[in-house]
């Protein structure tokens, strides 16, 4: 595969015979159109040499499909790849459109342009927020019907005929009735030079004859052999190796530094110092960081030094109290809740580290009058302005080189990483590539923000009256999309939580917003609905057991106006033999969540030791996201998903003393493990409704349906995350 | 003073430091950077690679140590019976997301299948727990491990 911009991924359909031109790889640079209109990046000395291109494209109808004489079809691929499979799910969307030959695909990531490959749901270039196929299944229909039907039409004036009467598939057009057939890459120069129609007619989905099947996915050869180049992986020729150290306090400055001892060890080769930062430059990694480690360091530590959790707590908790933003009213909330039973209760969730597994860094050669950068983002047009601003330069002198992500889950949705690399590298000779230590990269995470929920209801002959609920935390969306934060209500925090699937009679939706003094605050994945869906499913376990009922028939009840939820409930419940008796301290927990235009309920299943440690058992899920592009990887997704929110319930808390993150690698900062796996089954609901969000679903239900299931088991009623394991320890009876 | 290393079977002679772990050597000397660095300290087995046929984390093998054996990295394991079937069951069942602990993944069950032909469960737990995956793709690693060791016998 080849690194930058022009990198192509060959095309492999699950249902040919692997090794049949599986690595059919080409030459990337298209010349030509808009597409290369920026800077061609320096190929990285590491990347497969690949043939020359020597033919020269010809069809390229819109920002996503490119066609050459060949009949290669180049597919540009808007998103970008970080283990969801988006890759593959985008070229199955234009693919199925287009009736492209699938054998002829390669893929190539789009360059920073918020106008050609901004995303529709956020306007500029972003890979976040489950949207990737809700986003761009329409605009990559339209993109692939569109070319289609200028290819059809190209044949059609070459044979004469009605294009209605010509048929597409597998990269040509036929004739029927004079059995005449062209190729797609035959046609293309023709194609080329027709205006594109408007309104192109889109596939019944009846007949999609690509999406919905379980695709291998197009990225994954390369990963299993070491060949494929993620960011941190850039090799440039003549580049050092560098790591930072920043302030460890939030907002610290740097006082002073002895590099005396740094400057002995060999292979170090320059001390660089800023501000907030330190960073030592040498010929390896090792180098680096044994340099790094040498340094004697003085931080003007500055405000936050003083700060702690507690305080950060008693902040949150104060401002939790207030009166929210109303977002959403339904009937009247003060006569709901002045009427039965009332309960309150308030639910805590911590800050959380990403721990993406390739740890952050970015590669600069900073070259005076241009800049140019490697990287792996979520937001490739806004990496290029912040690096341009960085480096002082004009945002068309900074090339971006985009490649496959080892994990982002919303921790590249930052730029930061990028602007220190800048800011690194404006002080070195030559490309320099700026890698994170693992400890770095833990204590120098944009947080998942702490909340805390405050839920009040009524119950009245066991069925709810009045349910008000009120959050508070970090209005991420303020900082990071500030257009879209409107009347003090941030559409993330709230997001699953305003609009409910239950069916309430009285219901309200507040909204307070509480930024933590000194730690930033940013998006992780899974959002403000991992909030929201812990504590209104955790909420209806207590309000269930209230009402004398059992979870899922009490659920199950406020279902009506929800049928595709309330038939992922009933799944996954039978799935899960609900109901069927289980041994002492094993419980089964139940939540079900509107996430990301996905229904989906899950049921955990887990045992309770003595000594308050859990071990789970099974995991059952079932999802309803509407039409399911590759289902094979949904299925991951949701497997994957369950483990990132598993380990969060079980272990994630960052905590702060001093100003300062505690937990600093994968001792204190931990992962669930191959040995602590339940099984986990997904069911997948077969529907015709448009796709929904998938990449970030899984995450959501395991802690609330966790909690339950301890619920259940022990009788404790978990309010905070982590899961505390002294509290559902067992009891010496008295 | 240069410093030699069998690698994947073919010599390299380098320059490097003697503390140096090998995992650098790799990744920044030689430009072999399927080798994965995620921790550092031997948390998350990222950097797995063979070392006379047994997995050992590279992040903290100081590359004296390892002068005069066999090396084999990601890059070279598919030329071994049993790599080459742990690749192909990685990709029949699909089992990778953003791929990034996969090469420590896949060094891991290469090892465990060339000492352990048809390992259970607990076999695999012991084998594998030292490899952090933060996609959580653990269980179709486990099938996977499985699915290789079933088309070993056939
Ligand atoms: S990098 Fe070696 S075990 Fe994590
Ligand atoms: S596949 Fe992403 S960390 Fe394992």
């Amino acid at each position: 595969m080849k690194l930058a911009d022009n990198m192509l991924v060959a095309a492999s359909p699950a249902n040919k015979p692997s090794g049949l031109s599986r690595r059919n790889l080409l030459a990337g640079a298209f010349v030509g159109g808009f597409m290369f209109a920026f800077q061609l990046p320096v190929r990285a000395a590491n990347e497969p040499t690949q043939p020359p291109d020597t033919t020269e494209g010809k069809f390229a109808p819109n920002a996503f499909i490119r066609i050459d004489t060949t009949g290669k079809t180049t597919l540009v691929m808007p998103q970008v790849e970080m283990g969801q499979g988006i890759y593959t799910a985008i070229a199955m969307i234009l693919a199925e459109e287009l009736d492209a030959d699938y054998a002829q695909i390669t893929l190539q990531h789009a360059p920073p342009s918020d106008k050609l490959y901004g995303n529709p749901i956020f306007i500029i270039q972003a890979t976040g927020g489950s949207t990737s196929v809700r986003a761009f299944w329409k605009p990559l229909r339209n993109a692939g019907a569109t070319a289609r039907a200028m290819l059809v039409q190209a044949a059609a004036e070459q044979w004469q005929v009605e294009p209605a009467n010509c048929t597409a598939s597998n990269g040509q057009v036929m004739h029927a009735a004079s059995g005449r057939k062209l190729s797609y890459g035959e046609l293309c120069d023709a194609a080329g030079k027709l205006t594109p129609p408007k309104d192109v007619a889109l596939k019944d989905p009846k007949d999609f004859s690509v999406i919905g099947k379980p695709l291998k996915r197009f990225d994954t050869p390369d990963k299993v052999n070491g060949k494929t180049i993620y960011g941190i992986d850039a090799m440039v020729p003549g580049m050092t190796f560098a790591t930072l150290a920043q302030c460890p306090v939030f907002g610290g400055k740097l006082a002073k530094v002895d590099d005396r001892a740094a400057k002995k060890i060999p292979g170090v080769r320059q001390i660089v110092v800023l501000d907030d930062l330190v960073a030592v430059v040498g010929d390896h990694m090792w180098a680096a960081r044994s340099g790094l480690e040498a340094l004697d360091i003085t931080w003007d530590e500055g405000p936050n030094a003083k700060i702690s959790s507690k305080d950060i707590w008693a902040h949150l908790r104060a401002a939790s109290e207030t009166d929210g933003v109303i977002a959403k009213s339904v009937g009247d909330i003060a006569k709901g809740l002045a009427t039965g039973e009332r309960i309150d209760a308030s639910y805590e969730m911590p800050f959380l580290a990403h721990a993406t597994m390739e740890p952050l860094n970015c590669t600069v050669h900073f070259k005076g009058d241009s800049c140019e950068v490697w990287t792996g983002t979520q937001i490739m047009s806004r990496v290029q302005s912040e690096a341009a601003k960085a480096a002082g330069l004009p945002i068309d002198k900074v090339t971006v080189n985009q490649h496959m992500i080892g994990g982002g889950f919303g921790r590249r949705l930052e730029p930061d990483m990028v602007v220190a690399a800048v800011r690194i590298a404006k002080q070195v000779n030559g490309p320099v590539k700026v890698v994170w230590t693992r400890e770095e990269d833990i204590q120098h995470d944009i947080y998942r923000p702490v909340y805390r929920d405050n839920i009040s209801a009524t119950l009245s002959n066991g069925k709810v009256v009045g349910f008000k609920y009120k959050i508070a935390g970090s209005a991420v969306i303020a900082r990071w999309l500030p257009p879209a934060f409107q009347k003090g209500i941030d559409i993330d925090a709230i997001d699953s939580a305003a609009d409910q699937p239950y069916d309430f009679p009285h219901f309200q939706c507040e909204y307070v917003r509480v930024e933590p003094p000194a730690v930033p605050t940013g998006f992780w994945r899974g959002v403000g609905p991992n909030n929201n869906v812990f504590a209104i499913e955790s909420f209806m376990d207590e309000l269930a057991r209230k009402a004398g009922k059992d979870p899922v028939v009490f659920r199950r009840e406020l279902l009506g106006k929800a049928p595709r939820m309330l038939a992922a409930l009933n799944l996954a419940a039978e799935k899960a033999n609900w109901g069927q008796p289980l041994p002492a301290r094993v419980g089964r927990g139940v939540s079900i969540q509107p996430t990301f235009d996905t229904s989906i309920a899950t049921v955990v299943e887990a045992e309770i030791d003595s000594q308050g440690e859990i071990r789970l058992r099974q995991v059952n899920v079932a999802v309803d996201t509407g039409i399911a592009v590759n289902p094979d990887t949904i299925m991951a997704q949701i497997e994957g998903g369950i483990v990132f929110g598993l380990t969060a319930a079980l272990y994630g808390d960052i905590t702060i003393e001093k100003g300062r993150v505690q937990q600093s690698n994968f001792h204190d900062y931990r992962m669930l493990r191959i040995d602590q796996m339940p099984k986990i089954n997904v069911h997948l609901i077969k529907s015709g409704e448009a796709p929904g969000g998938i990449g970030e679903c899984g995450v959501i239900g395991g802690p609330p349906a966790l909690r339950n299931a301890i619920y259940a088991a022990t009788g404790v009623a978990l309010r905070r995350m982590p899961i505390d394991r002294d509290a559902i320890a067992e009891r010496k009876k008295s | 003073m240069a410093t030699n290393l069998t690698i994947n079977g073919e010599q390299k002679s380098f320059d490097a430091p003697d503390d140096m772990p090998l995992l650098w050597v790799l990744r920044d000397i030689l430009g072999m950077t399927g080798t994965k660095f995620g921790c550092g300290v031997a948390l998350c087995g990222a950097c797995t690679v063979h070392v006379d046929g047994k997995a050992v984390r590279s992040c903290l093998l100081p590359v004296s140590a390892v002068s005069g054996r066999a090396i084999t990295t990601i890059e070279g394991v598919g030329t071994t019976p049993v790599g080459a079937k742990v690749q192909k069951a990685w990709l029949d069942l699909e089992v990778i997301q953003c791929g990034y602990c996969q090469s420590g993944q896949i060094m891991s069950a290469a090892a465990l299948l060339a000492s352990t032909p048809t390992p259970d469960d607990s076999d695999i737990d012991a084998a594998m727990a030292g490899n952090i995956c933060r996609c959580g793709t653990y269980v179709r690693v486990r099938e996977a491990i499985k699915h290789a060791a079933s088309e070993r016998q056939t």
